[in-house]
């Protein structure tokens, strides 16, 4: 059975069509990105799982159980952290930890509250007053309190924005580790190279619809092949490798160059052509493409 | 502990938390208006006879103070939550329709029957009181706080800001309040007045109340706790509809 199941789901507000028919399944322990611009409805999307908003066509279910209809049942398996940084100013860390496992229907969790708090580095703060912690620290007891029910699906709606490299090493090791554990995480972030690092497949939503769907590896592999990056000493880029070129920006730019290639063997016309324009290169890398480019590619509409 | 009783602790702790604002400011300023009008009237006005003023005063002080705080307390706690963002918390969670709402109207209640008892203990050093029949007294008690709760989560739910809250608050509660026969008796008002007043349900709540202490009253105490028990119920009804529905919070 599926973790979530998203049938057909659509969802606008007054003229804007925010989600136009959103079908797709994340399996059990799957590490799953939901991916795209601001805008494209990614947090509707997860409102919609949540329960927060409710969709105007289509339905969602959480191992089975549907959102609506059936919401004690989806409530009690899912664990969301949102994206606004929010907090209850009157109480501490632990209270609002208790609290939250209260409202789950669960009393003596402080054992696993500690562990949670051990994990997210809190425990120096458990009785600090929500009001007195910095923005990192509210985001850490924003995650705790997805956590406090060890929901067996996890649901993070960019929860490294505007966060320090401490904060999202520790939480991309503890969230991988319940992930290894067998609890299925759905994370939404424009930070590409976590999705890379972190996802097993992912989505990549485009106003309101479902543009690519498929494993992260076959994702990198189908859409695009390696990139030839080269750097001028002088001359220009001739126009026959301009539609190469992944990063429009480089073009005004001058000098360096991220060129789209297949494979190896197309390396040497490459150089060929920039030999004959008369260009000197001065320096030059051959890179594996990344889901960055891929993203990059999918949300131009290309290919 | 349940979801239920979890969301009550913690509506409960929220005011109890600042009691200075919320407990002791309002008994405060029920005291100062019997300590004003008690002074003004109490030679001139006797409503019921055999009653002085100052002690006919104090039960609808009581119930003022019940009725304004259970709207208060579930009105300000939704709207604070809706703006600050974090009634995301209970709405995440399993808690049922039934639970959620049944948890804000309760605390709603407890802080009504606290600060009423408050209002009621300090005011009746100033006036010789009867309870003639009390059980009346807990019943429009109970029943107006659960009704003025759930008008706070009515409202709560429907206000997207302060100012909305408060015209609601200023423009129903509190006229129909006052109006409801708080300071005098719907019977020395002329024929007109005195049936529009039959129409607002909170004159029935404050008419049975004092009725609970001098055993006298503008109607049947059995006729009132009916109105009230109706219009409760259609309001009941109407909220958990609201929360069910997602109406405003799920959209």
């Amino acid at each position: 059975m599926a973790a979530i199941q998203v049938n057909h789901v659509e969802k606008s507000y007054k003229d804007l069509k925010a989600l136009k028919g959103v079908s797709l399944s994340i399996e059990e322990g799957e590490f799953f990105g939901l991916l795209g611009p601001n805008g494209a409805g990614k947090t509707t999307l997860i409102s919609i799982i949540a329960g927060l908003n409710r969709a105007d066509a289509g339905n969602v279910t959480v191992h089975g159980h549907d959102t609506v209809t059936d919401y004690r049942q989806a409530r009690k398996l899912l664990g969301v952290v949102p994206q606004e940084l929010v907090f209850d100013p009157f109480f501490t860390v632990r209270e609002t930890l208790r609290m939250q496992s209260g409202y789950y229907g669960l009393k003596n969790n402080d054992a696993w509250i500690d562990e949670v708090m051990h994990h997210l580095d809190l425990t120096g703060k458990a009785d600090a007053n929500m009001r007195a912690l910095s923005g990192g620290m509210k985001r850490r007891v924003l995650v705790a309190q997805a956590l406090v029910h060890k929901p067996p699906v996890i649901v993070l709606d960019e929860p490294t924005a505007g966060v320090d490299v401490e904060l999202r090493q520790t939480l991309w090791k503890f969230i991988s580790q319940l992930n290894r554990d067998g609890h299925t995480v759905v994370l939404t972030t424009h930070y590409l190279e976590e999705a890379q690092a972190l996802c097993n497949r992912v989505a990549m939503l485009k106003a309101g619809q479902v543009v690519a769907l498929d494993a992260t590896a076959a994702l990198i592999r189908r859409i695009s092949g390696s990139q030839l990056v080269v750097q001028l000493a002088s001359g220009k880029l001739p126009e026959s490798l301009m539609p190469l070129v992944s990063h429009p920006e480089e073009l005004m730019a001058g000098r360096k160059y991220t060129l789209r290639i297949n494979d190896h063997s197309e390396v040497e016309p490459v150089l060929a052509a920039l030999r004959q324009s008369g260009a000197v290169v001065e320096d030059m890398q051959l890179q594996q493409a990344d889901l960055e480019d891929v993203f990059i590619q999918i949300m131009e509409g290309e290919k | 502990m349940t979801g239920f009783q979890t969301l009550f602790y913690k509506e409960m702790l929220r005011f109890w938390k600042v009691a200075t604002q919320t407990v002791a400011a309002p008994i405060l300023t029920a005291v100062l208006y019997l300590l004003i009008f008690g002074h003004v009237l109490e030679d001139h006005v006797q409503v019921y006879p055999g009653v002085k003023y100052t002690a006919f005063l104090v039960p609808g002080l009581v119930m003022m103070s019940v009725l304004q705080n259970a709207f208060a307390n579930s009105s300000s706690s939704l709207i604070q939550s809706k703006i600050t963002g974090n009634l995301v918390f209970v709405l995440l969670t399993p808690l049922s329709h039934w639970e959620l709402f049944s948890a804000y109207v309760l605390a709603a209640v407890a802080r009504g029957l606290i600060v009423g008892s408050g209002v009621f203990l300090v005011t009746a050093w100033f006036a010789d009181m009867s309870f003639v029949a009390p059980w009346w007294i807990v019943i429009f008690a109970v029943l107006g706080a659960a009704m003025l709760g759930t008008m706070g989560v009515i409202a709560g739910i429907w206000a997207e800001k302060f100012d909305q809250l408060a015209a609601f608050q200023n423009f129903l509660i509190m006229p129909a309040t006052f109006l409801s026969g708080v300071f005098y008796s719907v019977h020395s008002l002329p024929a007109f007045w005195q049936n529009v007043s039959h129409l607002n349900p909170f004159f029935y709540m404050i008419d049975g109340f004092r009725y609970g202490f001098f055993g006298q009253s503008d109607v049947d105490p059995l006729i009132s706790c009916a109105v009230v028990a109706c219009f409760l119920t259609l309001l009941v009804a109407f909220g958990v509809a609201l929360l069910r529905s997602g109406y405003k919070l799920r959209h």
